[in-house]
């Protein structure tokens, strides 16, 4: 009988990170007392009142040019709530998160991977569904009204590949063909026409989510040490950014050009943003792991006062757990959970809780019953969850139970991710659905959002 | 001055003159010319002068997609720079200029079917130590491996091929025991990249990276995975959302699969990979409505068989070289050409790297690492630093790590994270080539004008072609720079500042980031 190579312990594959500093030749020295970035639009009064914890470096500011983004600071100050979007990859396994341990048919179809009720903590919304022990972040912050469960979210017809699944989700609509994300069209919409740190995605490539049509957005792979170094000086640096920005603003010919001048602007005006954010301190202890590098950074840009809107970050390991799937759900629970629930007290101590909600989601759920690689297979329905001190904290849609299933044997979905997404835009955005979620009249509109 | 002075007849003198004429297409040559000169008239000007900046390019006006055929426009030195781009890895210095004189069938020939065995051509690659390379054992190393096989390499077509199949089939050393697994799987593919699709298909479906990656390997007759069979189908064979199959199909083929089995050792990983007859299912299945006890085999066939594969081939493939969708009779054309050829992929290939589309559609934005390749073979480059394996990391594109089993989305490749990623290759690869502003040993040039900078910086990426927009910009920056000079000790190293900013200009502009 063979035995999985569950760990083969690159489990992932981000080279070390002494590389990025070789790379970039050390990073600039930093010297205290210097003038602020130009582009975060802050007095030192609001930053240092804004940014308790914060250490934030700053360095070389007589080179930065005039800020386009300040034009971008008095757009987005339309609305200064964000929403970020955290993605759990490959289709999180729902009955495990939230167990159905009340169901006995769960026991049947789980023989080895059913969650021990004895180690679980019951559901207090429907307590006979149990939180996975790993979840105990998530857990910790329903009991404080912090979260909103939806146990079966899905759609009509529910396709099983992941990348078709994701890309319904991404676009908020069940159409392969489409190119903007939900929140890229929102963008499009509401956005700036310079500010490219709008729509936020903290990985080293962009969330399809936001797409946009047009309005800039940026990727980051780490807040930090966001640089364009070269060998060039003082003062010559400055025609050098100059004639780089240049090579954004003409005309393109192709959809080729359309993009690389579209990314040229953007970089360069993430490089004006981020050039002095060199290094931080959070207020609160993250557990080790890339989410929580990429959620300590954001509460430092927030606490910043950068102006953030829609964000995107990919949570840590894979849930596409065909094999082996205990330990490694185990795993990448934790992390997840604890990380966020990290952020979430990052956020009450700078004082922003009230400005920032998580939309945290999966392409599907997975099957009910295990395969025989002590794993499961592709599902439907799965559950997604609305967190922050804003959420509204109460169930939408019931578990439909295990014993009538689709006629794929999968979990029937109780609440629509688009009814979902038109909620969080009229009662988190404050943006009508219409423009945005294609036949968004006729879906329900469930409360997810304190008022 | 190499301007000789020639021979005197009844008179009549004769000189030799060099002079530079400009070809167009951003080629610049010196010339030889022969001038008489009759009785007391003055002797022509011997010194042929500053070389001139080359003429900028223009590239035409793309076209709407076109009906098939073969390309019959001009095949200069922008479509030959283009062929290079997307059926390899960039020119290297001239030979660009070489294909364009072969003219375009020939050239694509010379691509595709090379004669004689691959050579590498320079230095061998080392790691920052000065090491030889240990790409199986060395976390990172494998890509750095591959990438110096992409630049140094004088038959890039294969890698190029390799290269678009570990897309196609894209399988992640996330999920693989060992790296010489996922080494092994590019040989294997590269072995097929001339062959027919079949082998291809059948070769990587038992291959030990893809039975990791996508349980192949953890699929018995008590509990099928579909995994495999769900990728082989919507990925590699037939697509989704297009009718061809069902998630019954699926399941059937699934079942098919099984009995693909191997150990685990704790040292070495998965090891022995084999099939076992006890762990297959040979009971009857109905796979596309054809019922049969098939196997792993017949699973495949199905698959390669099936009346919707060929549309799919067709389509994938000519995504990898034309960013806008083939016209319905380049389509059907080349579904027919797939199909008369037993499912051979080259000829394939060939045809679309002859269709018009291919020379006169838009532009497309070189995957990352054909990006990185391309910039070291036009510098002649070679890797002495693990620093490529985190720039490729940080531009959207790691070798044998793509991001999920769809491979890399191609549509995306630009954004504020990746374009920095660029930028950083850029100043990496200026690591030795830029000049040091404050070398009193060696003062830079305190009289170069600006043609002459932007000559030398051209020169030494073998002249590329820049669109006029950009060359213009760039003598705007320079004319910026000799405007800073106030006093004299900035004369040198201001314009030594100001090579290295047109070195990295150049690279990171919008014509050296397309195809």
């Amino acid at each position: 009988m063979n035995q999985h190579n569950c760990c083969n312990h690159y489990t992932r594959s981000k080279l070390p990170r002494g590389a990025a500093a070789q790379a970039g030749q050390g990073l600039p020295v930093i010297e205290p007392g210097m003038p602020l970035p130009a582009g975060t639009g802050l007095t030192r009064r609001r930053l240092l009142a804004g940014a308790a914890g914060l250490a934030l470096s700053v360095y070389g500011a007589s080179k930065l040019p005039i800020s386009i983004l300040d034009a971008g600071i008095a757009e987005a100050a339309q609305s200064n709530r964000v929403i970020v979007s955290i993605f759990l990859d490959g289709g999180a396994d729902a009955l495990s998160i939230l167990a159905p341990t009340g169901h006995p048919r769960y026991f049947d179809l789980r023989p080895n991977l059913a969650i021990n009720p004895a180690e679980a903590t019951p559901f207090s919304e429907d307590t006979s569904l149990s939180w996975h022990p790993a979840a105990a972040g998530l857990r910790t912050l329903h009991s404080e009204g912090k979260v909103t469960v939806l146990p079966a979210v899905g759609y009509d017809d529910p396709n099983q590949s992941h990348f078709t699944s994701r890309h319904f989700w991404e676009v908020g609509s069940l159409d392969t063909s489409g190119s903007t994300g939900w929140l890229g069209r929102y963008l499009d919409l509401t956005g700036s026409e310079v500010n490219p740190l709008q729509g936020l995605s903290l990985s080293g490539m962009l969330s399809p989510a936001m797409a946009t049509a047009s309005k800039p957005v940026a990727a980051v792979e780490s807040v930090t040490g966001y640089d364009l170094w070269s060998w060039v000086d003082d003062p010559v640096t400055e025609d050098l950014y100059r004639s780089f920005k240049r090579f954004g603003e003409f005309k393109s010919d192709s959809a080729g050009m359309v993009q690389a001048r579209r990314a040229i602007g953007s970089t360069n005006s993430v490089r004006e943003s981020l050039e002095g954010f060199s290094e931080f301190t959070a207020p609160v202890a993250y557990p080790d792991s890339d989410l929580a590098r990429q959620l300590s950074g954001l509460g430092a840009l927030l606490g910043a006062g950068l102006p953030l809107h829609c964000v995107s970050v990919t949570a840590d390991g894979g849930y596409d757990t065909h094999s082996d799937q205990r330990d490694d759900l185990t795993r990448n629970l934790q992390t997840t959970c604890d990380s966020i629930l990290a952020f979430q007290r990052d956020l009450e101590s700078r004082g922003l809780q009230d400005r920032v909600l998580v939309e945290m989601w999966s392409e599907f759920g997975r099957r009910p019953e295990e395969n025989g690689s002590a794993g499961t297979d592709h599902g439907a329905a799965g559950t997604a969850f609305i967190i922050g001190s804003m959420a509204e904290g109460r169930m939408v849609g019931e578990f439909p139970g295990l014993t009538r299933l689709d006629e794929d044997d999968n979990v029937r979905h109780t609440s629509d991710f688009r009814s979902m997404y038109c909620s969080l835009l009229e009662q988190w955005l404050g943006q009508e659905a219409g423009p945005i979620i294609p036949g968004a009249a006729n879906f329900a509109r469930p409360k997810l959002v304190r008022t | 001055m190499r301007t000789a002075y020639g021979s005197s007849r009844r008179g009549v003198k004769t000189y030799r003159v060099e002079r530079w004429v400009d070809r167009g297409e951003g080629v610049v040559q010196q010339k030889t010319k022969v001038i008489r000169v009759k009785g007391p008239r003055k002797p022509p000007r011997r010194d042929p002068g500053p070389r001139p900046l080359p003429k900028a390019q223009q590239p035409p006006k793309p076209l709407a997609p076109q009906p098939f055929g073969t390309y019959r426009g001009k095949f200069g030195r922008l479509e030959a720079t283009r062929l290079l781009n997307r059926a390899g890895f960039g020119p290297s210095p001239g030979q660009a200029e070489k294909l364009a004189r072969m003219g375009m069938k020939k050239a694509v020939l010379s691509l595709t079917r090379p004669r004689g065995k691959a050579r590498l051509i320079g230095p061998k690659p080392v790691d920052g130590d000065g090491l030889p390379l240990a790409p199986a054992d060395s976390f990172g190393q494998d890509h750095l491996w591959w990438l110096d096989r992409m630049v140094r390499t004088d038959q890039p077509f294969a890698e190029r091929m390799a290269f678009i199949f570990h897309d196609w089939f894209a399988t992640s050393n996330e999920s693989v025991s060992q790296q010489q697994q996922m080494l092994d799987q590019r040989v294997t593919i590269k072995s097929h990249v001339n062959g027919s699709f079949d082998r291809l298909l059948i070769s990587l479906t038992k291959d030990p990276a893809m039975l990791q990656w996508l349980d192949g390997g953890n699929s018995t007759k008590s509990s099928p995975n579909e995994n495999y069979a769900r990728e082989m189908m919507e990925l590699f064979t037939l697509g989704a959302d297009r009718g061809a199959y069902t998630e019954g199909d699926i399941r059937e083929a699934a079942r098919a699969l099984t009995g693909w089995t191997y150990d685990y050792d704790d040292d070495q990983g998965a090891i022995n990979f084999r099939f076992d007859p006890e762990e297959h299912d040979a009971d009857s299945k109905k796979i596309f409505g054809k019922r049969g006890n098939w196997n792993w085999n017949d699973a495949c066939r199905l698959c390669y068989e099936h009346p919707l594969h060929a549309s799919f081939f067709v389509g994938k493939l000519w995504s990898y070289f034309v960013p806008t969708a083939p016209s319905g009779s380049t389509r059907k054309a080349l579904v027919k050409k797939y199909l008369s050829g037993g499912r051979q992929i080259r000829p394939v290939v060939e045809a679309i790297l002859m269709h018009p589309d291919f020379y006169r559609g838009e532009a497309m934005v070189k995957p990352p690492v054909v990006f990185a390749a391309s910039l070291m073979r036009s510098l002649k480059l070679p890797i002495k630093t693990e620093v490529w394996s985190w720039l490729g990391e940080l531009s959207g594109q790691r070798l044998f790590y793509p991001p999920n089993v769809s491979g890399w989305d191609d549509d995306r490749w630009l954004d504020t994270s990746t374009t920095r990623a660029r930028w950083l290759m850029v100043a990496t690869a200026l690591e030795d080539r830029h000049f040091n502003a404050w070398d009193e040993e060696q003062p830079y040039r305190k009289d170069e004008t600006t043609r002459d900078a932007i000559n030398r910086a051209l020169a030494a990426f073998g002249w590329p072609a820049l669109r006029a927009e950009h060359q213009q910009e760039l003598i705007s920056l320079s004319d910026r720079v000799t405007g800073r000079i106030t006093d004299d000790w900035q004369q040198g190293p201001y314009r030594a500042m100001r090579q290295n900013a047109l070195l990295q200009l150049i690279a990171v502009s919008p014509d050296m980031q397309l195809s």
